[in-house]
């Protein structure tokens, strides 16, 4: 029966009954039930939501449609206010008796408070419906931006309201407090973004603490902002997205990981109390019921949203390229639900200034109920009887990855042909700045120099590799990966004289497969415990073109290879160390060869082509190799696992190993002999030039 | 108009040409905005409308449009009949593009003008050049799902073109890599190296989702136009592969 419920009942929803219940329950017991304070929720329910929201944005998206949503945002948001409070104020007029003193500023703060599509709400209900991005992306990207136009009215009203009369240079003065209050808003979020990447920079030895820089240098733009009396909430998502790109690339992933969990714990946790919290004030608050002050509120949000929406479309769809059907409009019409922060806004209201706060109280929590139960519930089965597009569930290849970024620079190019500076242009120049500025002072190492699709084929491969390992060796396969197609099938074939390399017999191989996957679910459990100050290190982060590091990994695997005295030597340690740092080097077996740039450590790459990795290894001598740098050997060792030498298979070999035999046979004596720790330094030596 | 149908559309297209610097002439001294009214009333009054109204059929931009490219394809050849490669090469915009020649090459690739033909040429002129334009014009609003798909076919026809250098049908793992390469080309030495592994990941994806398992002795040719189809679904080509193409004439502004 459970999850029936959950898939038509919007979470949101059963929260609020839960609410509901509780503070029900508290009533019947006599005790006092708490309400959703104001300062609690802004302070500290709020900020993780938002900051959740901001980080994860997907800012392509968002800058695509920008003027959409602002358009949304903005115009959207007053039309509602001024229609909304201006009828309700009609309305109050003409029924007079109990409503004659609600005078024009009460209705109009009221209107501007209630006209806020809520990003709390709307987060709740659409994440469920799994809706298409650009749909996603219009009515949550409102729902945030539209918290200045809040803001802004609400103060503004607010103020209007003790001092009595308002002149044109009051209206001017307010247009022009909301473009400073939203621009200094995104400013603030700006500048404590660029400092928390530009801390995240120095934190390569110190990676436990890195997600708290990114927590607190968000919060404190937050506060600042709000301190202000400027957007909080525009400061928190410009403080997200600005950090995001540069404290990815210079965080450990572990430290991203942490940084995900928490943000989506501590906004799964808000979330959750929020709505609880409205059920037991709803319990709890002091209501005034008026029939026809409600139901007024009710339809006039709903015909206002509605009229916005349609006539904004009308408008915007004049400047899109991808117009917004009427199936779209609907959507976006139907998706404005109203939530706590309207409810946290009239809280805050003044009982002084606003004699009739209690009767606000009740319509508010009237429209916000009728919004997420009545909207929040229809509106699943509305988006699959209109086939609504939904959301693409594929994960994003790595063709389309490369066509992506060949589309922009193309249609970049076609605009300088062209001789207009449209938006790719412009999208261009500010990537090119980004990356001969920004990058360098923002990221550490060599990830400043790193192009995107590189920067997006090793989260992949590194992705895979540990999908691998901890797949245990290879017995289930990763969706991603391409099942039985490995490079020889994409491979021009060589005519055999051309292979330098001997292949070993089929019987050998299956030998060491066998030996190697069982080794490699051993390794698993055999890994250190460690306390803080000692966690290994990830190679991905720390420049995989730096000796020290390597060398370190070195030791470690010949100290853990020393304890393994009669299995094959191979390096298949912990699932982040030396697996990804030679994952990362291994493109090219030319890459470590005879050029002083690298050095000759034998190398395991990933076989992203096949899911039994450990079983279709190429036996091949790598360090054989390096005298016959022919096309075959280059192409061939492509992406397939390799075992740096083995003893057995040496045997077997006739390969050319005239210059590297002394070098190849110390590194079979430091791998294979369990020697002395002692004797290690020096033979450090063949590894490095 | 008489003469107009007599002459071969090169000779037409100069006569418009010849009227079109007379107006500039005058207009010269009238200053921008002037510019543009001039030139809006003028090519209504040209007898050589006709070329144009053929154009906007065959290409689908508008009279408006195809002013402006014209005047902009005149700005770029120095006035004369034909584009070579080395007028678009003088563009600075381009030079900090990393696929720039693989650009340049499409203007002048006769498989991308519509008229069946292969192989590349020195020169282009106007049509062509429009003709190349046309690929990233936006899908008109209102189309059937059958257009959408033609379309959307014509597109990645021509981005196919693109990556195939050598006509042969097939994105091979050469032109494969290539492509890659040239993308990374800014980032050096490092991106030459992972530029291999990346165009043979994506090969191998590629080969996998349009063959599905393959035998360790089979090979796979090169991306064929169909597997190419197949591997870009995600990405709405008909909706992304646009540019704005301008209403009023900016090119002043800019080089």
């Amino acid at each position: 029966m459970m999850p029936r419920l959950s898939s038509i009942v919007p979470e949101s929803c059963l929260l609020i009954v839960v609410g509901l219940l509780v503070g029900g329950l508290m009533k019947l017991v006599a005790e006092v039930p708490p309400v959703l304070e104001s300062k609690i929720f802004f302070l500290y329910l709020l900020p993780p939501i938002i900051l959740d929201a901001g980080y994860f944005m997907p800012i392509r998206q968002f800058t695509e449609n920008l003027g959409t949503i602002l358009m949304f945002a903005v115009v959207g948001t007053l039309w509602n206010a001024f229609f909304v409070g201006g009828l309700l104020y009609g309305v109050c007029q003409f029924e007079g008796h109990r409503l004659v003193n609600v005078d024009l500023l009460s209705c109009l703060l009221f209107g501007s408070i209630i006209s806020a599509v809520d990003p709390v709400a709307v987060l709740a209900v659409f994440e469920e419906i799994h809706i298409n991005e650009l749909l996603h992306i219009l009515v949550f990207g409102e729902s945030l931006l539209n918290d200045a136009v809040t803001v802004v009215l609400y103060h503004l009203f607010e103020e209007f309201s003790s001092v009595g009369t308002i002149t044109v240079m009051d209206v001017f003065l307010g247009v022009v407090c909301f473009l400073v209050v939203s621009l200094g808003g995104i400013v603030v979020g700006a500048i404590y973004g660029l400092l928390a990447a530009f801390t995240s920079r120095f934190t390569s030895h110190t990676r436990v603490i890195e997600p708290l820089f990114v927590f607190v240098y968000s919060y404190m733009a937050y506060l600042s902002a709000e301190v202000f009396h400027l957007s909080g909430i525009m400061a928190l998502i410009a403080c997200g997205a600005v950090t995001r790109p540069y404290v990815e690339a210079n965080i450990s992933h572990k430290s991203h990981t942490t940084i995900k969990y928490f943000l989506k714990m501590w906004s799964s946790v808000s979330d959750t109390l929020i709505f609880i919290f409205l059920g037991v004030s709803t319990v709890a608050g002091p209501h005034e019921w008026n029939w026809i002050f409600v139901v007024a509120t009710l339809i006039l949000c709903l015909v206002a949203r509605v009229l916005g929406v349609v006539g904004l479309t009308f408008v915007i769809n004049k400047f899109r390229i991808v117009k917004l059907t009427s199936k779209d409009q609907f959507i976006i019409a139907y998706g404005g639900l109203r939530g706590a922060i309207a409810f946290s806004l009239v809280y805050l209201l003044n009982t002084d200034h606003f004699p009739k706060r209690n009767m606000f109280l009740t319509a508010i929590i009237t429209v916000i109920f009728f919004t997420v139960f009545v909207q929040g519930m229809t509106i699943r089965p509305l988006v699959d009887l209109l086939a609504v597009k939904k959301k693409q569930e594929t994960k994003r290849s790595i063709n389309e990855e490369i066509h992506t970024q060949f589309l922009d620079h193309l249609l970049t190019g076609i605009e300088g042909i062209c001789g207009h500076y449209g938006h790719h242009h412009w999208k261009d120049k500010l990537n090119r700045f980004n990356k001969k500025y920004v990058k360098k002072c923002l990221i550490a190492g060599e990830r400043s120099k790193e192009p995107q699709l590189i920067a997006f084929y090793h989260k992949m491969e590194m992705k895979q590799a540990i999908e691998l390992v901890e797949s245990g060796g290879g017995s289930k396969l990763p969706s991603a990966v391409p099942s039985t197609v490995s490079m020889q099938n994409i491979q021009p074939k060589k005519s055999p004289q051309d292979r330098a390399l001997p292949q070993l017999s089929k019987a050998r191989e299956d030998e060491i497969r066998k030996i190697l996957r069982t080794n490699l679910q051993k390794t698993r459990q055999r890994l250190r415990s460690y306390n803080r100050h000692t966690l290994i290190a990830d190679p991905y982060e720390d420049g995989w073109n730096e000796i020290l590091i390597k060398r370190k990994r070195m030791m470690e695997l010949e100290k853990k290879i020393s304890q393994m005295n009669n299995y094959l030597t191979v390096p298949a340690p912990a699932p982040d160390s030396p697996t990804i740092a030679r994952a990362r080097l291994a493109s090219d077996p030319q890459a470590w060869g005879l050029k002083s740039l690298t050095e000759s450590i034998p190398t395991i790459k990933v076989d992203l082509a096949s899911p039994q990795s450990p079983e279709s290894f190429n036996m091949v001598d790598e360090i054989g190799k390096k005298g016959s740098q022919s096309k075959a050997s280059e192409e061939e060792d492509g992406l397939t696992m390799k075992v740096p030498s083995m003893t057995k298979p040496r045997k077997d070999k006739t390969a050319n190993e005239d210059d590297d035999k002394e070098p190849q046979q110390r590194l079979m004596r430091c791998l294979s002999d369990p020697g002395p720790a002692g004797e290690e330094d020096e033979e450090d030596e063949p590894f490095l030039h | 108009m008489q003469f107009a149908c007599a002459c071969s559309a090169r000779q037409m297209l100069y006569e418009c040409n010849r009227n079109h610097r007379k107006i500039e002439q005058q207009t010269r001294r009238l200053g921008y905005w002037w510019r543009i009214t001039v030139v809006m009333g003028s090519f209504q009054s040209l007898p050589d409308d006709h070329q144009y109204q053929t154009l906007s059929k065959n290409t689908g931009f508008s009279l408006e449009q195809i002013a402006i490219l014209h005047n902009r394809f005149k700005q770029l050849s120095q006035n004369e009949e034909t584009l070579r490669r080395d007028d678009l090469k003088t563009i600075q915009d381009l030079e900090s593009n990393p696929i720039r020649s693989q650009i340049i090459e499409a203007f002048f690739d006769s498989r991308n003008f519509q008229n069946d033909g292969v192989g590349s040429v020195e020169e282009i002129g106007f049509e062509e050049f429009l003709t190349v334009m046309s690929y990233f014009r936006a899908p008109p609003q209102h189309i059937t799902e059958e257009q959408r798909e033609k379309i959307r076919r014509s597109k990645l026809r021509f981005l196919f073109n693109m990556h195939d250098t050598d006509n042969d049908g097939t994105i091979t793992l050469e032109e494969y890599r290539h492509v890659v390469e040239e993308l990374l080309s800014r980032s050096g030495a490092l991106g030459r190296e992972t530029a291999k592994g990346i165009a043979d990941a994506a090969m191998l994806e590629v080969a996998s989702i349009s063959v599905g398992p393959m035998a360790p002795d089979d090979f796979y040719e090169g991306i064929t136009f169909e597997h190419f189809l197949k591997i870009l679904n995600g990405v709405e080509i008909e909706t992304n592969m646009h540019i704005r193409f301008l209403n009023m004439d900016a090119t002043v502004l800019c080089k």
